[in-house]
């Protein structure tokens, strides 16, 4: 009688471990083979500029033209290299203070209005579709750039002020992630020798949290760095590195998305656009990489 | 009971690796095999249709017409009223640009790619050469400029010297003394390419300063926003917020394209690989169809195939 007992019991847990292990298995199989097969898709059409096509990789990552439809075919990234960093990064100088403030204010200053208030309006920037963003930025900020400073109000300007706040909520919500697993004992410790309310933040809460600041704004650029349509409504995409920050330019996204339609695929003009994929992806690799060391270092 | 257990304990082990393994061989096939799959798909549909085409009447068969974007309206429309008459078939349409069409129907993952331009400008001349061309309209671009510009006709030499760049003013072809702001195509746009071969005769590179935009709409708000701006744009798009200019004197309208005196137009091609087959080829004929081309195409602001005096080739060559 027992033993039939054990049975009765054990079975369906058998069974349920194994549906478990057997479907979390495919999964994680589902998803390696994913992720390798676009690595390779991406890294065999890219590659095949330099093997098939015959450009040096020293002309696409220093070279200053582009002109892949011309009687000689110069195929120079540096531009697009150029301005896909400096949108994207002068993005997360605009948007990290933003996002810090933000924090403070809804960890430290006033918690109830930021919870109920200010969380769901930061996260509702993040559901908005990137073309609305650009359509609001072509709308909006490249008319008035173009009324007060020089040039026609497309540039980096434009792209990085579109991104940043495209980028805002994932700094946002890190930052006040940060502050809020801060240990109270810290900041007690802090006001109890007499520092003042700013003191604290700037003396104390800043330094610890850093290191998860500096997470949410390295993954702010690592999805500035990859964004494309709405960069591309207001970057003008002229592919030369710009005078100004109010002077059409072009990122490695825009120049894809531009031309990607229009090229055959196999042709060199083609095969060009896969190897500016493959350093988006690469650069990519880099920016979660340096996540996993800024994680490595947290102090808390 | 304890056979039993063990058993299964045993099986389990054995059970996880025949599984892992067939697992990753199926899903590597899968992986690799993606366009294979979608051919067969396509393929299988293709002789379906073939199959079923013996009687006329009823139709039946999936076609998928993928490729240009400037297209895509008018297929689109047309596929739909196809479909209420053929409930058998069943069209997809598809953007991507005209790369993309050529490529799809060139490797045979769609029936029909829609295209801008000649096939043989996209693809090698092999490739190029299985495709069969259909005509179904034409498209009319016309140079457009910011309304406060203060000019309405260019002249050829005057259209290559602004977009070479030598030209940067306005009051050098008669206008206000403004600076000319390029509002431009992608170097691989179709649209470029039939401005460039038609109205400049020549290609021109892309200047610092110029903006570059795809979409016909962009390109229309940014000539229309932008004091001294200069684009091209289809005739469909022309309105009263962009001022449409004269080429060599020849007002940029349909009569003057069908009559061959206004140059700048290109053919809207529906290419199939091969003879298409009987779906297919019921939808493209229904395309350029009377009742079509008279009435969609005009409706949406192509010019009718059908209507034009003139004939052009791959190369460029026009006869009457």
């Amino acid at each position: 009688m027992k033993k039939s007992n054990d049975r009765e019991v054990a079975t369906p847990h058998l069974a349920e471990e194994w549906v478990g292990k057997v479907y979390t298995f495919i999964c994680i199989l589902f998803l390696i083979i994913t992720i390798f097969s676009m690595v390779y898709f991406v890294a065999s059409k890219g590659l095949s500029t330099f093997i098939v096509n015959g450009v040096s990789v020293k002309d696409l990552l220093t070279g200053l033209k582009w002109k892949p439809d011309s009687d000689t075919p110069l195929f120079g990234a540096l531009p697009f290299i150029f301005g896909s960093f400096s949108t994207s990064i002068l993005a997360a100088i605009i948007a990290a203070p933003l996002g810090f403030c933000a924090a403070v204010f809804m960890v430290e200053l006033s918690p109830k209005i930021g919870r109920t208030f200010m969380q769901p309006v930061i996260e509702l920037l993040a559901g908005i579709p990137s073309v609305v963003y650009g359509f609001v930025g072509l709308s909006v900020i490249v008319p008035l750039f173009r009324d007060i400073f020089p040039g026609q109000g497309v540039g980096i300007a434009a792209g990085s002020l579109v991104l940043a706040f495209m980028i805002l909520p994932t700094i946002t919500t890190i930052a006040t992630d940060a502050l809020a697993s801060l240990p109270s004992g810290l900041k007690e410790g802090s006001y109890a020798l007499g520092a003042t309310r700013w003191q604290t933040i700037y003396r104390i809460v800043l330094p610890t949290t850093l290191p998860a600041q500096m997470t949410g704004i390295v993954l702010g650029i690592a999805r500035a760095f990859g964004e494309a349509l709405a960069v591309q409504m207001v970057i003008g995409n002229a592919p030369h590195i710009p005078h100004s920050l109010f002077e059409s330019t072009s990122t490695l996204t825009s120049a894809i998305t531009l031309s990607m339609g229009n090229t055959a695929m196999g042709s060199v003009q083609n095969n060009a656009l896969w190897s500016l994929a493959l350093i988006l992806m690469m650069m990519t690799f880099v920016f979660v990489f340096i996540i996993r060391w800024l994680e490595g270092r947290k102090k808390l | 009971m304890k056979v039993w257990k063990g058993n299964l304990l045993k099986m389990k082990k054995s059970l996880i690796v025949t599984m892992a393994l067939t697992l990753s061989l199926s899903l590597a096939a899968c992986g690799n095999n993606t366009n294979n799959g979608a051919n067969n798909g396509n393929a299988a549909a293709t002789n379906n249709a073939s199959t079923n085409n013996t009687a006329s009447a009823d139709l039946s068969g999936s076609i998928l017409a993928s490729g240009s974007t400037a297209l895509q309206p008018l297929v689109d429309q047309v596929s739909k009223e196809f479909m209420d008459k053929n409930s058998g078939v069943s069209i997809q349409v598809q953007g991507g640009g005209s790369g993309t069409g050529l490529t799809q129907v060139s490797e045979g993952q769609a029936q029909i790619g829609n295209s801008d331009v000649f096939a043989e400008e996209k693809l090698d001349a092999a490739k190029a050469a299985e495709l069969v061309d259909h005509q179904v309209a034409v498209v009319a671009m016309a140079a457009v400029t910011n309304k406060d510009v203060g000019v309405d006709n260019l002249t050829k030499q005057q259209l290559v010297d602004i977009f070479t760049g030598k030209i940067t003013n306005w009051k050098d072809v008669g206008g206000k003394d403004e600076k000319i702001q390029i509002v431009n195509r992608p170097s691989s746009s179709g649209t470029r390419a039939t401005f460039e071969k038609f109205a400049l005769g020549t290609k021109t590179e892309d200047l610092a300063g110029s903006i570059q935009e795809d979409a016909s709409g962009t390109v229309k708000k940014l000539v229309s926003e932008t004091p001294g701006a200069i684009g091209y744009l289809a005739l469909s798009y022309l309105d009263d917020s962009v001022t449409s200019l004269k080429y060599e004197g020849v007002d940029a309208n349909e009569d003057n394209v069908a009559k061959g005196t206004y140059p700048v137009w290109a053919y809207e091609h529906m290419y199939t690989k091969g003879e298409p087959d009987a779906a297919t080829k019921a939808f493209l004929d229904y395309m350029v169809s009377e009742e079509v081309q008279n009435g969609d195409v005009v409706e949406l602001g192509y010019i009718p195939a059908s209507k034009m005096e003139v004939k052009r080739d791959a190369a460029g060559a026009v006869t009457k």
